[in-house]
């Protein structure tokens, strides 16, 4: 579709189209940038997908929404006042029998629900009633997947947006003023950037109770340092600029000047490194669960799925299948890294 | 054609030795390819100096490169045409055939001598490298040669600068080592791309003479590029006009001055700065009173050495620089690269620190502090040379318009802003529907026209011009000029205009100053210091640039 623009219409162009259409050039970036989209657009309502609760129960002449609400066993003719378990071949017949129907999401387990009724020992290999087979505590492993996968991938871009946005901050000061805070922001950049990272993470865990919200808060702390570089030196490149100059002379304010003149121009390294620091972010949070030192135990995770996978080196199913979708998101992530590379590269028309 | 025959007259096919019959080349892009070069038709011969001629973007330097087939081959496709030296056809003949004609039969020197150069090796080592390629020349040979070639090109002490590196040398001598390189092998052919553009006036004529000079020693024919129309009618024999890829008119250079054909030909002849400012007007300025003066100005960079900082090298950018504008004046500030003209300017509006007295009208600005002199940074604005980089390439025709007036005319709201902004795109010859592009959608002279409509929209009193004509095409540049002179009249702005442009200065202020390493070496009516310049410097960058103009004299005398 792009040979059809004439040179005029591609002259008309605003450098934003442009890199758009030299993002598309690049077509595996661009699928790329599709499916994740919609892999993440669908592990956002993993709910409907993959859960132990039916979509919508009609028992006797009446609807029911357990996704939303919790139900006794005894509204569906159980024999407790316990909350339904609708895995349970018991119930299971009293809402699909008798007239009554339900329907049940394409994955019958949650992250958490554990199958009481399997027939084989756990880790249980793949099978009609667990896809992709259970963990050594009985959980559903695709149902993890789905789950650990959004969790990442809403970890990483938390992550990522705060990382840049203090990285922004901070380099654009240090880019714009130079001179003294230029120096003292940059030796106390190098100070913390020797801490050690994972010492830190280690003593934390031991003396807060781990959580997503500390993992956050800790490698925010960290992840901001490599990006301050690139804004400095796009601020140091752009400050000496005529139109800087001129916005100078006109009298505009130095906050103004620092965002409405020179970071719209230094955004190029900072989103050509996005989906680097995303996959990065992945990384991370899986290798600290792979450590022990993530999410609590109940979480999805991916790392914590591998760390299973290395205590059960039979369980093939849990190993592999991690794998692949760790590899799967991180390749896809870097495609669409490339792709962007060469959208903001103006020597390619 | 017409053009055909005019040339046909001078030409013998026996002398011939470069002929480009048909030459198309396109770039290739996302959208197909853009057709940059079409069926151009011209031939050099052998001890004659051929120029191109155009405005940017006229093809000039890919017709150029395409000689040496110096283009990324993935970019660039030949459609159609062939390139004949000495017989041989370049573009039909692989790499490697290539490769022996490069540096050693043609070679090439470039307008950047400041980029050129490798800075990792020495001058010399890069003089001797075509010979011990090309040569097979022993290093010791080569080396004798290498010398050689630098004395002939005029470098002082070329033994002692065999073995400089680039930094240590000024401008002009890079482009004389440049040229000492390209004549390493003596080739048959020099393509010279705009060889003085990026030198100063002066070094600009001794490089040119040179060049004529060893042309004859050597009998080498010179393919030179340039868009300055003056330099051509003195250093060319024949003249090809270049327009959007064609060759509009191709004449000896007597033809072509004498009797242009093409109108577009005598549109290129005719934009030369013509002076803008009727007679008289000086004298009746005489009483207007002072706007802007500045007494003992100083601004020196020193840099410092050490734990205890001690200056070790100053530079005098400003040396106590005394000046003073009128009212609806224009004051000429001249001088070539490096003489303190463009840090002066900043001084005096406060965007560079120096020290000494500053009054803008009648108010001592030079103690004010950042925030006391945001008021009063309305009343004095600045246009900058590059209107490529002078405006945010992410906002819009009314953002960077508008963006003075939110600050000193707050109380105006969204609705008469936009009338403003409007009216003054009509004023200074633009649309008022391009209010939401972006500023790569125009052309240089039309940039130019979006910095001024940005200042003179705050109504100031003053305005600094800092070369804002010299990044511009000769048409337009003259187009810019009137402009600036209508402004001038109907609001009574004064103008501090910094250029090195002897022509333009000549062509729009009252007054002019003459600045040499931070000093004003002369100042006077422009009439006056044209006619009868005092000091021996004046008279040197004079002669040095009106060479082109008739010659007169007196001046040379």
């Amino acid at each position: 579709m792009t040979k059809n623009l004439t040179n005029a219409q591609l002259i008309n162009l605003s450098p934003q189209q442009r890199a758009w259409m030299r993002f598309k050039n690049n077509r595996r970036g661009y699928y790329s940038l599709w499916i994740f989209i919609i892999l993440f657009v669908i592990s956002l309502f993993a709910e409907f997908i993959s859960n132990d609760k039916p979509l919508i129960i009609q028992f006797e002449q009446q609807y029911f929404y357990p996704l939303f609400n919790d139900y006794p066993e005894t509204s569906f003719g159980g024999d407790f006042a316990t909350m339904t378990d609708y895995n349970d071949p018991y119930i299971k017949d009293k809402i699909t029998g008798n007239g009554n129907w339900a329907i049940y999401p394409l994955n019958n387990y949650s992250y958490d629900s554990i199958n009481y009724f399997a027939e084989i020992p756990n880790p249980a290999r793949p099978s009609e009633q667990n896809f992709l087979g259970t963990d050594d505590r009985g959980r559903d492993v695709l149902a993890r997947l789905i789950y650990g996968f959004r969790l990442s991938v809403i970890f990483a871009l938390v992550l990522t947006a705060i990382g840049v946005i203090i990285g922004i901050i901070i380099g654009s000061i240090q880019g714009y003023f130079v001179g003294k805070v230029d120096l003292v922001t940059q030796r106390l950049i190098e100070i913390w950037s020797s801490m050690p990272e994972l010492y830190l993470l280690i003593i934390f865990a031991s003396i807060f109770k781990p959580s997503i919200g500390l993992l956050v808060i800790l490698l925010s702390l960290f992840g901001w340092m490599g990006l301050s570089d690139y804004v400095r030196a796009e601020f140091l490149r752009g400050r000496n600029l005529d139109y800087v100059l001129a916005a100078r002379s006109m009298g505009v304010s130095n906050v103004a000047i620092m965002f409405k003149h020179l970071l719209p121009n230094s955004m190029v390294p900072v989103l050509t490194f996005l989906p680097f620091r995303i996959s990065g972010a992945i990384l991370a949070l899986t290798s600290l669960d792979y450590l022990g030192l993530g999410v609590p135990p109940s979480t999805p995770s991916l790392g914590e799925l591998l760390s299973q996978g290395k205590d059960n080196i039979d369980a093939w199913w849990l190993s592999m299948t991690t794998f692949s979708v760790l590899v799967g998101t991180l390749v896809l992530l870097i495609f669409i890294g490339e792709a962007l590379r060469e959208a903001f590269d103006t020597r390619r028309g | 054609m017409n053009n055909k025959t005019r040339i046909a007259e001078t030409k013998t096919p026996e002398k011939m030795i470069l002929d480009v019959k048909d030459l198309s080349v396109s770039f290739k892009t996302l959208a197909g390819d853009i057709n940059v070069i079409r069926d151009i038709n011209f031939s050099v011969d052998s001890g004659e100096t051929m120029a191109l001629v155009g405005e940017s973007g006229s093809g000039k330097s890919v017709t150029a490169m395409s000689i040496l087939r110096l283009h990324d081959e993935e970019k660039m496709n030949y459609s159609s045409g062939s390139i004949y030296f000495q017989g041989n056809n370049l573009l039909g003949s692989d790499e490697s055939a290539i490769k022996n004609v490069r540096g050693s039969e043609i070679s090439m020197i470039f307008q950047e001598p400041m980029t050129s150069l490798n800075p990792t090796f020495t001058v010399g080592s890069q003089i001797m490298e075509p010979m011990i390629v090309h040569k097979g020349m022993s290093r010791t040979a080569a080396k004798k040669r290498a010398i050689e070639l630098m004395e002939l090109t005029g470098i002082p002490q070329p033994h002692y600068r065999f073995d400089a590196f680039p930094h240590l040398l000024s401008g002009g001598q890079r482009q004389r080592m440049m040229i000492a390189m390209a004549l390493a092998c003596e080739p048959k052919l020099l393509i010279a791309d705009e060889p003085t553009t990026a030198l100063d006036v002066t070094v600009q004529l001794q490089i040119l003479l040179l060049l004529e000079k060893l042309k004859k020693d050597f009998s080498m024919a010179v393919l030179m590029i340039s868009h300055d129309l003056n330099l051509v009618k003195r250093f060319a024999d024949q003249v090809c006009v270049m327009q959007e890829g064609n060759i509009v008119e191709q004449a000896n250079v007597a033809a072509l001055f004498n009797n242009p054909q093409h109108p577009y030909t005598i549109k290129l002849l005719d934009s030369e700065p013509q002076r803008v400012i009727p007679e008289g007007e000086t004298d009746s300025l005489q009483d207007k009173k002072e706007l802007l003066s500045g007494h003992n100005l100083k601004c020196y960079f020193s840099s410092s050495k050490g734990f205890f900082k001690r200056t070790t090298n100053t530079v005098k950018a400003v040396d106590h620089v005394d000046l003073f504008l009128r009212e609806g004046e224009t004051l000429g500030i001249v001088g070539e690269s490096g003489s303190g003209k463009s840090t002066l300017g900043r001084c005096l509006l406060k965007l560079e620190k120096c020290t000494g007295d500053i009054y803008f009208d009648e108010k001592q600005i030079d103690q004010l502090k950042h925030t006391a002199l945001r008021p009063l940074r309305k009343e004095f604005q600045v246009v900058f040379q590059d209107p490529y980089s002078s405006l945010s390439p992410r906002m819009t025709i009314e953002q960077i318009v508008g963006e003075g007036l939110q600050i000193h005319f707050p109380q105006l709201n969204k609705e008469q802003r936009r009338d403003k902004i409007k009216n003054v795109l009509i004023e200074v010859g633009l649309e008022d529907n391009i209010l939401w592009r972006y500023p790569h959608e125009f052309s240089g002279g039309q940039r130019q026209r979006i910095a001024i409509a940005r200042v003179v929209i705050l109504e100031p009193k003053l305005i600094l011009l800092d070369e804002p004509t010299s990044a511009l095409d000769v048409s337009v540049q003259k187009q810019v000029l009137v402009l600036l002179r209508e402004l001038q009249e109907r609001h009574k702005i004064s103008y501090l205009f910094i250029t090195h442009d002897l022509k333009v200065i000549e062509a729009v202020s009252h007054r002019i100053m003459v600045m040499k390493d931070g000093k004003i070496i002369e100042s006077g009516e422009t009439s006056q210091v044209f006619n009868k310049p005092k000091e021996k410097y004046t008279k040197n960058l004079l002669t040095a640039s009106l060479f082109k103009n008739e010659p007169d004299e007196k001046l040379i005398a």
